[in-house]
């Protein structure tokens, strides 16, 4: 038995566990020192998964590939730039407890889990750690109504998701009696030879994976959770959980259910197109910047959601290239939007952005960088990211989806370009507090990728490549 | 290596780039950063003219295919390439851009009071978009520049443009990236065609007669919008009378212009069928445009809507050129094209300097300028008259060789397109007449100063190069002269050639 297979994720539990303890005991100990050392957890994790060796593990159930190994990096990633960004936004409203960054911590794991999952079972198990994490996280600033609610909302609505998760593998497995996924492919080897029942079990396997991507129509919860979250746990949703959700579903679609790419093709279409649309005609109307936010992410969204339906290494690389642009694109957006504080107080309508240019040069740029990459706009990130998509999307000939895509962009970019508009044009409102250093670090660090992304894409290009073969291998 | 043994064109491309970075590291109170910011883009936006003379001088006219040329891999498993050369089509147009670009920047420079800073970078990222651009032998290199320009520009006149700055910025920018997405697609469906994104090879591909259909739809609707045709062509108006003056001579000078390289270099040159196909569809546009636009500019009160619809007109009598397959249509297009480049240009400056003064585009609140202002007056007149298309100034030698081009496919279509050169001057003459010639009556224009010698600066050189255009062509023309015998002979070979059979798309080279 293989058990190093998972020795980052013990390692990350039991270093988890060892701070809670620590923070348990010492009980003056500080917030940001937990939140520090959590970081330091993270660090060690990213390096122990990049040196040890792939391979299959655990009966089966867990798979480490290049797959697996680039959708951690990438949780990491978030998670620490999530970690950092709460530094100081917790601690100004007063929400800095040491649960915080061990809650992320698990939730991390839940989401390694999640990219390494290779049995219904453990998809199921690791998707709920994750997902427990998160109603904690969205509800932490227990004080405030919003936050509540948002945590509520989330938990209900999540459940749901969950519930509808867990009976389409139990149908999946009642017709097919096995969870596994290489088992799963055999039997499901031609779209023949799969029962009714079982196929009736990917589509509510596909729509409780579709609610936990926030991808329309299952987005309900999203602007809500979005806006009633505090901001670094805004920052956390909008990245790491959707990363690990997606890869969960590209694994799930492109290994067990990978046969049966006819039967499921045009429910990813109707869901991506769903998604593309609704992000962007209802964020038009939105005047709170978090909330226009959550429509961005579900229209991006249903950009990746292109590569899955295009299907294929090519579709999936497509698909893995639009995340790792993503979440640099959203971690630098929401630390743009932490460093929106007037007087003490963090505000979060656009109008506050009111003439930015003239009183924070710098921050206005890194806010129109991202404004104009996630509009992609070439020559940023998030234009190589539609193009990858884009150009799976061709290649098998789904004309209608590329040409709905490309259109909705367009569409999308309106508001994007309003937030310019209200940074460049308008009249200069009173200025911003001035930034703390984890917010300008990881805003700076995300600008910086997104901005010279097309110097060094190669490489990245190459490694999602290589992962998104790693599924068909 | 290519000829002059650097990359002289990576050189002009991302020098720019370089003068920002001098930018963004001056500090000082504002009125310095001010200064050193117009000093250090002007500088560099006359280096880029220097180094981009090499091409001037080292051009080969007898070679017809790309020149200059460099290539680096880039993303070699896609056959994508960082790859860069001018041929005749397109050297002419890396000038025109790095001659412009410092002549802005000269005419921004005591009207640009706000975010002078920044409005220097902006006009040097432009350049470097500009001249990108028109470098770019990889399509994927040439949509970044090619859509890349969006950003500086909407800025340009969103910021320092005039009351309805935000409507033109948008329109702009939406209209334009509408069209350019669907190029996007059209491109990617080439690139998994035939595997690479390389420009000459692209250009010496076969596609089929259905695929080259749909293409030539999704680039028409990007171009399209660019050059602009009608119907489409109604955010150009609003763009150009919100603009500063020096985003306008950009936008008239060579943003167009791009629009009508795009026709020529992928429509034309990559899909010869479906462009044989099409014309009609091109001429009919076009010389609608030629003849409404031409009727809507007499109706203008606004001098700068007057100069951009006269754009359009010109525009369409470069669409007309370019489509009819022969040497002198497409030789009077490149033609018409590169002066309409200098004398727009011009003329938007002609506007500005008054707006400057007494900060109104309306024509009726002038008249009489001829008196006191009597440089001007001869500035604007050889201008006008350029762009009327007189011989001797540069805008007769195109539209003449359009109209005989013309000829050759139809002689109500030369008939039609011809008509620009009897409307053009209506409304030129009308508004020179309006705003130089009467009595000087209006008491704020007695005080108004003749061109300072800034200003001279700025025009001579523009009026130098419209005479030398119109009196001795053949120093343009020996760059594509090749070029353009070069194409329109591979036109005729392609047509005449059994049409390549359809094929399912889905191959993909990796």
């Amino acid at each position: 038995m293989n058990w190093q297979i998972a020795l980052p994720e013990i390692v990350l539990s039991v270093l988890g566990m060892a701070i809670l303890i620590y923070g348990v005991l010492r009980k003056t100990a500080q917030a940001q020192t937990v939140t520090m050392l959590c970081i330091g957890a993270l660090l060690i994790t990213g390096f122990l998964e990049v040196t040890r060796a792939g391979g299959v593990g655990y009966n089966g159930q867990y798979v480490v590939d290049a797959f697996a190994v680039l959708v951690k990096e990438l949780v990491l990633v978030g998670a620490a730039g999530t970690l950092i960004l709460s530094l100081d936004y917790n601690r100004r409203q007063g929400i800095a407890r040491f649960e915080f960054p061990v809650l992320i911590l698990f939730a991390t794991v839940g989401m390694m889990g999640m990219a390494s999952a290779s049995n219904l079972i453990v998809l199921y198990l690791t998707l709920e750690l994750q997902s427990l994490c998160s109603y904690v996280l969205a509800a932490s600033a227990r004080d405030e109504l919003r936050s509540a609610e948002a945590g509520l909302k989330y938990f209900v609505l999540s459940s749901l998701a969950s519930g509808l998760l867990l009976y389409g593998i139990s149908l999946a497995y009642g017709f097919s009696g096995t969870m596994d996924f290489r088992v799963l492919a055999g039997l499901l080897a031609s779209p023949a030879s799969a029962s009714a029942g079982a196929i009736v079990g990917v589509v509510f396997i596909l729509v409780g994976l579709a609610f936990k991507i926030a991808a329309a129509p299952f987005h309900m919860w999203t602007p809500d959770v979005y806006e009633g979250a505090p901001t670094p746990v805004t920052a956390f949703f909008a990245t790491a959980p959707k990363i690990a959700a997606m890869a969960l579903f590209l694994r799930t679609m492109a290994e067990p259910f990978g046969h049966l790419l006819g039967s499921w093709r045009l429910l990813i279409e109707i869901i991506s197109v769903c998604s593309m649309i609704l992000g962007a005609l209802a964020a038009i109307g939105q005047s709170n910047i978090k909330r226009l936010l959550a429509y961005s992410s579900i229209g991006h969204m249903g950009y990746a959601l292109i590569g899955l339906a295009a299907g294929g290494p090519i579709g999936m690389r497509g698909v893995l290239i639009y995340l790792i642009t993503y979440i640099f694109m959203a971690l630098g957006t929401f630390g743009c939007v932490l460093a929106m504080r007037r007087r003490g107080a963090f505000v979060e309508r656009i109008e506050d952005l009111s003439g930015l240019a003239r009183t924070d040069p710098a921050l206005a740029l890194a806010f129109a960088v991202f404004m104009f990459s996630m509009a992609g706009i070439p020559p940023l990130s998030g234009f190589f990211a539609k193009l990858y998509v884009f150009l799976a999307a061709v290649q098998q000939q789904m004309w209608v989806l590329a040409v709905i895509g490309v259109l909705t962009s367009v569409i999308s970019s309106f508001y994007y370009l309003r937030i310019v508009k209200v940074i460049y044009f308008d009249p200069t409102a009173p200025a911003f507090d001035p930034k703390s250093n984890g917010v300008a670090f990881v805003a700076t660090v995300s600008g910086l990728f997104t901005l010279f992304f097309l110097v060094f894409s190669g490489p990245f290009v190459g490694w999602a490549g290589t992962a998104a073969a790693a599924l068909f291998g | 290596m290519n000829q002059v043994g650097f990359p002289v064109l990576s050189l002009i491309t991302w020098l720019p780039l370089v003068g920002v970075g001098v930018i963004l590291c001056v500090r000082g109170d504002e009125e310095t950063v001010a200064s050193n910011a117009r000093w250090t883009a002007l500088w560099t936006s006359l280096i880029v003219l220097a180094v981009s003379l090499v091409l001037w001088a080292d051009w080969d006219p007898r070679n017809p295919g790309f020149q200059f040329v460099e290539n680096v891999p880039w993303l070699p498993e896609f056959g994508v390439g960082y790859r860069m050369g001018v041929d005749g089509i397109s050297v002419l147009f890396v000038l025109l851009s790095t001659l412009l670009t410092p002549i802005c920047i000269l005419a921004s420079w005591d009207t640009i009071t706000r975010y002078v800073r920044e409005y220097m970078i902006a006009f040097l990222i432009l350049e470097t978009m500009m001249v990108g651009m028109f470098c770019a032998l990889d399509f994927i290199i040439f949509y970044i520049f090619f859509e890349g320009v969006l950003i500086p520009m909407f800025l340009i006149i969103g910021v320092w443009g005039g009351p309805r700055r935000v409507y033109s910025a948008f329109k702009f920018f939406l209209y334009t990236l509408t069209g350019s997405v669907l190029l996007l697609i059209g491109l990617i469906g080439m690139w998994i065609y035939a595997g690479t994104t390389d420009i000459p090879t692209l250009l010496h591909t076969r596609f089929p007669v259905g695929m080259q259909t749909w293409l030539f739809l999704a680039f028409f609707a990007s171009f399209a919008v660019k050059v602009p045709m009608w119907p489409v062509h109604t955010w150009l108006p609003d763009a150009h009378v919100e603009a500063p003056t020096a985003g306008s001579v950009i936008l008239a000078g060579v943003l167009l212009k791009m629009g009508g390289y795009g026709f020529i270099r992928f429509s034309f040159q990559m899909l010869p069928q479906a462009s044989a196909e099409l014309a009609p569809l091109m001429f009919t546009l076009s010389v609608v445009a030629v003849v409404y636009t031409a009727y809507v500019a007499l109706a203008q009160e606004d001098m700068k809507k007057l100069i951009a619809y006269s754009s359009v007109a010109h525009m369409g009598i470069v669409t007309i050129g370019i489509f009819t397959f022969n040497v002198q249509g497409m030789q009077g297009a490149l033609f018409t094209m590169l002066s309409h480049g200098i004398v727009s240009a011009a003329l938007f400056l002609i506007v500005g300097v008054i707006y400057d003064r007494l900060h109104t585009r309306e024509i009726s609140r002038y008249g009489g300028l001829a008196d006191n202002m009597p440089l001007y007056a001869f500035a604007f007149m050889v201008f006008a008259l350029a762009s009327v298309g007189l011989p001797g100034t540069s805008g007769f030698i195109g539209e003449f060789l359009v109209t005989i081009g013309a000829l050759h496919v139809n002689f109500w279509l030369a008939l039609l397109g011809g008509m620009g050169l009897i409307l053009g001057p209506m409304y030129t003459l009308y508004l020179y007449r309006r705003v130089i010639f009467g009595r000087l009556t209006k008491l704020d224009l007695r005080s108004m100063r003749d061109l300072t010698p800034r200003e001279v600066a700025i025009f001579a050189p523009l009026l130098v190069i419209t005479i030398w255009m119109g009196a001795y062509p053949t120093s343009f023309s020996r760059f594509w002269d090749a070029t353009v015998s070069d194409m329109i002979a591979q036109h005729r070979q392609a047509m005449a050639a059994p049409p390549a059979p359809a094929v399912q798309l889905a191959r993909f080279v990796r």
